[in-house]
């Protein structure tokens, strides 16, 4: 006769117990890696810590008036960074203008346009123009760009000086010689630089999201007749949207901490002015670049605090960037 | 249509289906519907040469508009109305569009590709009357004056100066930054969140001040001499957050499935790591990694400030001022001597060279490799729909991208959900 198995209540039986702790190497490992992740913490955050703890003697010493001062007169200790910002902006915003547009184009021709044999080619050349370094597009702008950015700065002015932005004072574009040393070393030549700079960036970002577009969506704007630009327009644009604002915001990003190009091709001037063809202007990476040698320790942190403002701003426009890319169709995986 | 009638058959007047070989090949060769006809590739280069002669004639006859850069635009614009022209004798307003459209988009991309040579050969084209002297790569500049000749003086102190600050950068940088990336993508938990934000904030730290930082500190506070040390620092600084954010994209395109797979086999965490994601991304962090240097051996920001410049060489990195490329290029380029110019461009050529090595030995890593399924040469494509980013050609410029794919979004939503997220 069998007999059934009785369990044997002495013992205690409880379900195994699971415990996601790391044991051995893994613990040496996931503590080593927490350790390496808190050290670059500490790096990087104190960083910006310590930047923003720079700019607090600089707020109290010179008050409110440090972001409304134009002049930076060491001497007569009047800082202020209203000037060098406002001239950031618009050396920026000069890049920009020139740098968007071709970025857009170049990555729509990689994405669409270019014969399928060439693409990958184009793309290497592409990263290599954002390798090249920031000193020769300084040389190409000095040397190569600034004489004949002049004249189309003088033919700028003749026919559209009404323009505030286009004004050069103290030139007259029908004079016989022009003084092309009014025209010189202006900000639009520095943006001319920098837009080189700042294009391999936007256009890699947009060519990516483009070459994200459901292929299928092409395919049947194609199927229903549409020319190529049809599908562009209709198809490839508004599913890269998203992409194109955030790739020319980054690269505003990259175009405002520009320094060396900046500080090669502009000849420092400390005002508020909109004449961007006109000779002078200023950015604050290149007030940094400009000052720090003969800087006592309130200037310094005075420099201090404008790299920190600069350093917002850039974090500013990165981020939007990103929340811009990442909340539009394009920055989600798409449905096939 | 082959129907015979077979005699002896009890059914009479029975069809048989044609026979139909799908293997043959077509009795005619298939036109090629996509290919541009002969008439249009004429209209095409014709339209160009025509607008050729006409902005000759507009800038050097008719109007007072001199140099080349006029003559550019007035090609460029000429070309577009002979476009519109001519697609609006064959089409109507949509054939024109999209002419001009094509147009638009192909000169401004082979603008970007003349902007680029154009750089390029300037730079050598001013700089390479040093380059063949021995003596511009193994003499430093110390009691050369801005006007002596090319036999004399050379920028060995340069390049030595520029590799000892990157590597002693990348010795720092590389480490803790492809170590943070897997922290952050291994480890992960609320930690490794709260450092993946503060590295991608820092990554727009513009690099100028970085390199006020370490001044600040190191030399200012801390009272050590300009150094090529201190330079690396900021190099180090400034190359942290960009490293470790690029690599934090690569590995992150590494297939869940491959760490499951591993983790399911048996292997640790740990392993996993070393033996299955690391493998599957050293292409692309090889990459990303290269493309990083290249940028910190091309920064002049952060050396200007930091190092100081030397005219002799200098090996030991502690020892007092240390010159670097970029940074010897800006000086003897402010000098404004026309001698010390060409040298300037010549170190100009030289480090583009450096960078394009660096470039070159990143693209053969990372060059996918050519598997023996793949046929026909189109090893480019990939299913639609899933990340964007391969692991092998991850595109390094997105390193700084905001577009990194968002394997955590993909997670929560699948695919067919996409469409109803507003």
């Amino acid at each position: 006769m069998t007999t059934l198995p009785v369990p044997d209540a002495s013992t205690d039986v409880r379900p195994r117990k699971i415990s996601r702790k790391a044991t051995g190497a893994d613990a040496v490992f996931v503590y080593s890696a927490r350790a390496v992740g808190a050290t670059v913490l500490v790096i990087t955050g104190g960083v910006g810590l310590f930047l923003g703890w720079q700019g607090y003697p600089t707020l109290k010493h010179y008050g409110l008036g440090f972001f409304t001062e134009v002049s930076w007169q060491p001497d007569a200790d009047i800082l202020g960074i209203a000037g060098v910002l406002s001239g950031t902006i618009e050396v920026a915003l000069v890049a920009m203008t020139i740098a968007f547009p071709l970025a857009l184009l170049t990555a729509l021709y990689i994405s669409e346009y270019a014969p399928a044999q060439i693409k990958a080619t184009l793309v290497s050349l592409v990263d290599l123009m954002a390798a090249v370094p920031s000193i020769v597009w300084g040389l190409w702008g000095f040397f190569l760009i600034m004489p004949h950015a002049a004249y189309f700065a003088i033919w700028l002015q003749r026919y559209f000086g009404w323009i505030p932005i286009f004004d050069v004072k103290g030139a007259d574009p029908n004079a016989a010689v022009p003084d092309l040393s009014r025209y010189a070393a202006s900000m639009f030549c520095a943006g001319i630089a920098v837009a080189m700079m700042v294009l391999p960036m936007s256009c890699a970002v947009m060519r990516q999201v483009f070459s994200q577009t459901p292929e299928g969506e092409k395919e049947a704007a194609l199927a229903l007749g549409a020319t190529k630009w049809g599908m562009v327009r209709s198809v490839v644009l508004p599913f890269g949207r998203g992409g194109i604002i955030g790739g020319a915001m980054l690269g505003l990003g990259r175009a405002l901490g520009e320094t060396i190009a900046v500080l090669l091709i502009l000849s420092p001037s400390f005002e508020i002015k909109p004449r961007i063809l006109e000779v002078g202007g200023n950015t604050v990476s290149s007030l940094i670049a400009g000052r720090f040698g003969d800087a006592s320790k309130t200037q310094l942190s005075a420099l201090l605090a404008a790299g920190f403002v600069l350093f917002l701003l850039t974090l500013l426009v990165n981020t939007l960037a990103a929340v811009i890319v990442n909340r539009s169709r394009s920055g989600a995986g798409t449905d096939a | 249509m082959t129907s015979t009638i077979e005699t002896g058959s009890s059914i009479a007047g029975q069809t048989f289906m044609p026979s139909y070989d799908e293997d043959a090949a077509p009795a005619v060769p298939r036109q090629s519907l996509g290919r541009t006809t002969i008439d249009e590739k004429f209209v095409r280069i014709g339209t160009w040469a025509s607008a050729f002669g006409l902005a000759w004639l507009l800038t050097q006859r008719l109007l007072p508009l001199p140099g080349l850069p006029w003559f550019l635009i007035m090609w460029f614009a000429a070309g577009l109305a002979v476009t519109a022209v001519t697609g609006l004798l064959t089409g109507g307003m949509i054939e024109v569009r999209d002419r001009v459209a094509g147009a638009v988009v192909t000169v401004g991309a082979m603008l970007v590709a003349g902007v680029l040579v154009s750089a390029l050969a300037f730079v050598v084209m001013r700089g390479w009357r040093p380059l063949p002297h021995l003596n511009f790569y193994i003499d430093d500049m110390a009691g050369v004056g801005p006007k002596d000749p090319f036999t004399d003086g050379g920028i060995l102190h340069a390049i030595v100066g520029s590799l000892i600050e990157i590597g002693i950068g990348v010795a720092i940088a590389l480490p803790l930054g492809i170590g943070t990336a897997i922290f952050m993508t291994e480890v992960g938990g609320a930690f490794a969140r709260v450092v993946r934000t503060v590295v991608e904030a820092m990554t727009a730290l513009p690099s100028i001040v970085a390199g006020l930082f370490i001044y600040t500190v190191f030399i200012v506070a801390l009272g050590y001499p300009r150094s090529g040390l201190a330079a690396s620092l900021a190099i180090a600084v400034m190359m942290l957050p960009i490293i470790a954010r690029a690599a934090d994209v690569v590995l992150r395109v590494v297939p869940g499935g491959l760490r499951e797979a591993s983790l399911a086999l048996g292997s640790s965490r740990w392993r996993t790591v070393w033996r299955v994601v690391l493998p599957t991304a050293r292409p692309g962090l090889a990459t990303a990694v290269i493309l990083g240097v290249a940028r910190g051996v091309g920064e002049t920001s952060p050396v200007l400030l930091t190092s100081g410049a030397a005219t002799f060489l200098v090996t030991n990195p502690t020892d007092g001022v240390m010159n670097s490329l970029p940074l010897y290029i800006y000086t003897t380029v402010r000098s404004g001597e026309p001698v010390a110019i060409t040298r300037a461009f010549a170190a100009a050529t030289v480090l583009l060279a450096i960078v394009l090595i660096l470039f070159i030995t990143a693209r053969l890593l990372a060059r996918p490799k050519r598997t023996k399924r793949s046929r026909s040469g189109r090893r480019f494509t990939q299913a639609p729909g899933l990340v964007g980013t391969n692991v092998v050609n991850a595109d390094p410029l997105t390193e700084m991208g905001p577009v990194a794919p968002r394997d955590d979004l993909a997670e929560l939503y699948p695919p067919a959900l996409n469409e109803e997220i507003p």
